[in-house]
């Protein structure tokens, strides 16, 4: 038996803080039940490990290159503690001091949240997988070395913790094995918010040593704000591959779809994940026959930035949100539409609709909503014909933590389910407590090094399993088809990789997408055979 | 001897009313937060299946239906049963409830003493011979003290034997946690003690009788002189520790995981966002380069070359 892992042992210095088997792992349900189909771990490569600091677990994300000496070391050791004041300022961190600091000061560290996290179950209940466990090596890093009388005080009512760059660097890699889902704070008796201490962590290590992943700020925020997409796409492309789209819907509806672009005084402008376009184009096309179908007044916007409603700075940078926000909402006032609707993406959702609306002031703050209730109207409304025999395959829907748990959108997608799915089911458990797809928090971009291994074998765990169950007692061939219904972008990119991973889709019928293709799926004026047609 | 006996009581109690109303000061006097609520939200007509205001069209034209009942109803069940340990974590419930159930039982019980205090001082006899309301107030503390003094020290009892030995909470166990529930344990003992020779509180309700009036001679004995000082001592410094969440958690709850208020034009809530966007920024990263004199309003918006 393993000696177990303490809050104290970040900061001795190893080759790894823990190694995680596939024995450790949570056991799955049929058809993955059998140990032989559990992929093996890729192990990190020794170069990986001489250039990156990779010493926490199996894997490695924000490639924090080694220093080259000590004193190089106490440096950062010394910015990551100048961070750490700032956090704790009122100027630098308005957005989240009162949130942190409630935290910070209350926790009783009872490990009520553990179990909720899905994470930590799926591991093998790996100890610094713990939502305390990083909670808890910054709160004693805080109250010994920033607070007076730390020195004692600190480690009377909070324990020992040594701050070396080993602490500094496995902190930095440990805040992005959380999926920011907050399960957590749910269940937390006090309200302590140990997902939230996850991301002032990532945030610290952003705002003030310029430390992130590739994939979320050079490769993500900082080229949206660049070129106009963090998908590289410009104004320009964006539109050539939209009106491609349109020709395609067009083709497989036998409706005549033509998206709108830049039409002023529009009563919506609706803002799609630009990642649908490339990756789920059947997605767009949808949301196109549905609101011609249904004789809206609605447009796309070619301004830079209003195309793509990503906003990564949601996982890991309050600069970053805040200056995305404000060229969405500045996108809208310029072409002078009465509201924002977001289509099929969670954090786009949290991020304009809840977070940012104590951003936007003035002109700026234009109404924003959900494209869910109101395709919930469309549906349920009589405009538009449906045959939900169309659909007559089993469904479950997986409930994105940014739409529903984070922002109370729980009934008007399962209210278009219930309609034009005759066998949709639940997960279990679904609503506000479901568990994230595990590729939360921009997870489901991140593949570096050996990364997708863990996502797939840990973060998405506990979804895999959540799947399997609503499908237990259903024909599990290849050709019998089930559907998997994930109205979130980012979740759909997890989907799609954890289906790849364990063989699902090709060995055993599941398939996955979004709502606004179901719902065209049962257009009775659509040709049938939406859904399978995009695959063709 | 009296004038320490009577002082100490008395500033352990002004030292709890300070130093929770500081607490409370500045919690409230920090800036206005980005919105991070979590549902469901107790308040929300749809609170019954976590839903939100935002599950309608067009939100903002429509009237808010919010149920200030249900988010009492929701608090009440938090804070006197601890439902979201019962959700969550039974084992620990088990332990927990009784603690808290004692304490907020004790804190009744002190209340009526106070009252029993205060009514002797208006000349009503406070005796099993009494009016109904004298009567009230001398059999009522009985059961109470009893009840609450069994209720906490089983609790406390079952909380410490956890924290000493759970594995799960061994490392996350600090020297404060095990004192602090010593104190209580130890506290609540010597109370204990004193109830059992005062087992109907006259002697606990007379000290107080004395305390308000500063009577030269004390009433009591000094066991029970020892358990009302120590139990003031305890309860002025509950609310220095992490324990403080007994009111803290208004805020966690009410302030952070229910607060849903929109930011509407022209409201309080947009006046106190304006604010905050000019407070300097000095974040170093490259992105940010924060100088101490730019603002949040200018890291927002200066362009990305």
């Amino acid at each position: 038996m393993r000696d177990p892992i303490k809050v104290a042992d970040i900061a001795r210095p190893s080759r790894q803080l823990i190694r995680i088997e596939n024995e450790d792992l949570m056991p799955l349900p049929a058809p993955l039940d059998d140990a032989n189909r559990e992929p093996t771990w890729k192990d990190l490569t020794e170069e990986t490990r001489e250039k990156f600091e990779a010493s926490l677990d199996n894997t490695l994300l924000l490639n924090i290159p080694r220093p080259r000496s000590q004193t190089e070391e106490r440096e950062l050791v010394r910015t990551f503690l100048a961070g750490l004041q700032k956090l704790f300022s009122r100027e630098n961190n308005w957005p989240f001091l009162q949130p942190l600091l409630l935290s910070m000061e209350h926790c009783a560290r009872c490990q009520t949240c553990s179990q909720g996290c899905h994470i930590y179950e799926a591991s093998g209940r790996q100890e610094i997988y713990r939502p305390t466990y990083r909670s808890e090596v910054l709160r004693r890093i805080y109250y010994k070395y920033l607070r007076p009388g730390g020195k004692f005080s600190g480690r009377w009512a909070h324990g020992e913790i040594d701050l070396n760059w080993t602490t500094v660097a496995r902190l930095a890699e440990l805040s992005y094995r959380c999926n920011l889902c907050r399960r957590c704070a749910q269940a937390c008796p006090i309200g302590c918010d140990n997902g939230l201490i996850a991301r002032e962590i990532r945030k610290l290590f952003s705002q003030e040593l310029g430390w992130h992943t590739n994939e979320l700020h050079d490769n993500g925020a900082m080229l949206q704000l660049r070129v106009g997409s963090s998908t590289g796409m410009n104004p320009e492309v964006v539109r050539d591959n939209v009106d491609f789209i349109d020709e395609e819907a067009s083709a497989i509806t036998g409706l005549t779809i033509k998206t709108p672009w830049d039409k002023a005084g529009a009563d919506i402008l609706l803002m799609h994940n630009a990642g649908e376009i490339l990756s789920w184009p059947e997605n767009p096309a949808a949301y196109a026959a549905i609101f011609e179908a249904a004789g809206l007044s609605w447009t796309l916007s070619s301004e830079a930035l209003a195309y793509d409603s990503i906003n990564y700075g949601v996982f890991y940078d309050d600069a970053m949100l805040a200056k995305v926000v404000i060229r969405h909402a500045a996108a809208a006032r310029k072409l002078g539409v009465r509201k924002i609707v977001f289509g099929e993406c969670g954090h786009a959702h949290k991020a304009l609709a809840v977070i940012a609306d104590r951003v936007l002031t003035g002109d700026l703050n234009i109404p924003r909503e959900s494209s869910l209730p109101l395709l919930r109207d469309i549906v349920l409304g009589g405009r538009i014909r449906f045959d939900p025999s169309r659909n007559d395959f089993p469904v479950t829907l997986h409930d994105p933590c940014n739409v529903v748990r984070l922002m109370g959108i729980v009934e008007p997608q399962r209210q278009i389910l219930r309609a034009l799915a005759p066998r949709f089911r639940e997960m279990t458990p679904h609503g506000v407590d479901n568990y994230c797809c595990g590729g939360g928090s921009g997870f489901a971009i991140h593949s570096g090094h050996n990364f997708q291994d863990w996502r797939m074998k840990i973060s998405g765990r506990m979804k895999l399993k959540q799947i399997l169950g609503a499908f237990r007692d259903e024909d599990m061939t290849p050709g019998a088809f089930k559907y998997v219904c994930a109205p979130c972008s980012n979740c759909k990119g997890q989907m799609r990789d954890l289906l790849k991973y364990y063989g699902l889709t090709d060995g055993h019928g599941i398939h996955y997408g979004g709502l606004a293709e179901l719902i065209v799926n049962a257009m009775a004026d659509v040709t049938p055979g939406y859904l399978t047609a995009w695959a063709q | 001897m009296a004038l320490f006996l009577y002082l100490a009581p008395l500033t352990c109690l002004a030292l709890f009313v300070l130093v929770v109303g500081v607490r409370v000061v500045r919690i409230a006097s920090l800036p206005v937060h980005l919105r991070w609520e979590l549902y469901p939200v107790a308040h929300e007509k749809g609170a019954g299946h976590g839903g939100s205001y935002f599950e309608q069209v067009d939100w903002w034209a429509k009237p808010r239906a919010v149920t200030r009942l249900g988010e009492l109803k929701e608090m009440l069940g938090e804070m006197l049963l601890l439902k979201a340990l019962y959700h969550h974590n039974r084992a620990l419930w088990t332990c927990s409830f009784p603690f808290h159930f004692g304490l907020y039982t004790l804190a009744a019980f002190g209340g009526l003493l106070g009252l029993g205090a205060l009514a002797q001082l208006g000349g009503l006899a406070v005796t099993a011979g009494g009016g109904n309301l004298g009567q009230i107030l001398y059999f009522l503390p009985i059961p109470a003290g009893f009840l609450g003094l069994a209720l906490a020290l089983i609790g406390a009892t079952g909380l410490l034997r956890r924290r000493l030995t759970d594995p799960s909470l061994r490392d996350y166990t600090t020297a404060s946690d095990v004192f602090n529930l010593l104190c209580f344990l130890v506290t609540f003992g010597v109370v204990l003690a004193a109830a059992l020779t005062d087992p109907t509180f006259t002697l606990f309700r007379d000290f107080l009788t004395s305390l308000l009036t500063f009577s030269a001679a004390p009433a009591g004995t000094a066991l029970v002189w020892l358990a009302v000082l120590m139990a003031t001592l305890l309860l002025a410094y509950i609310p220095m520790t992490h324990m403080a969440h007994f009111f803290t958690k208004w805020f966690t709850w009410h302030s952070v995981r229910w607060d849903d208020e929109p930011n509407l034009p022209g409201s309080r809530i947009e006046a106190q966002v304006k604010k905050a966007l000019q407070y300097p920024v000095s974040w170093s990263a490259p992105h940010i380069q924060g100088d101490g004199r730019k603002t949040w309003v200018d890291v927002a918006t200066e362009e990305i070359k």
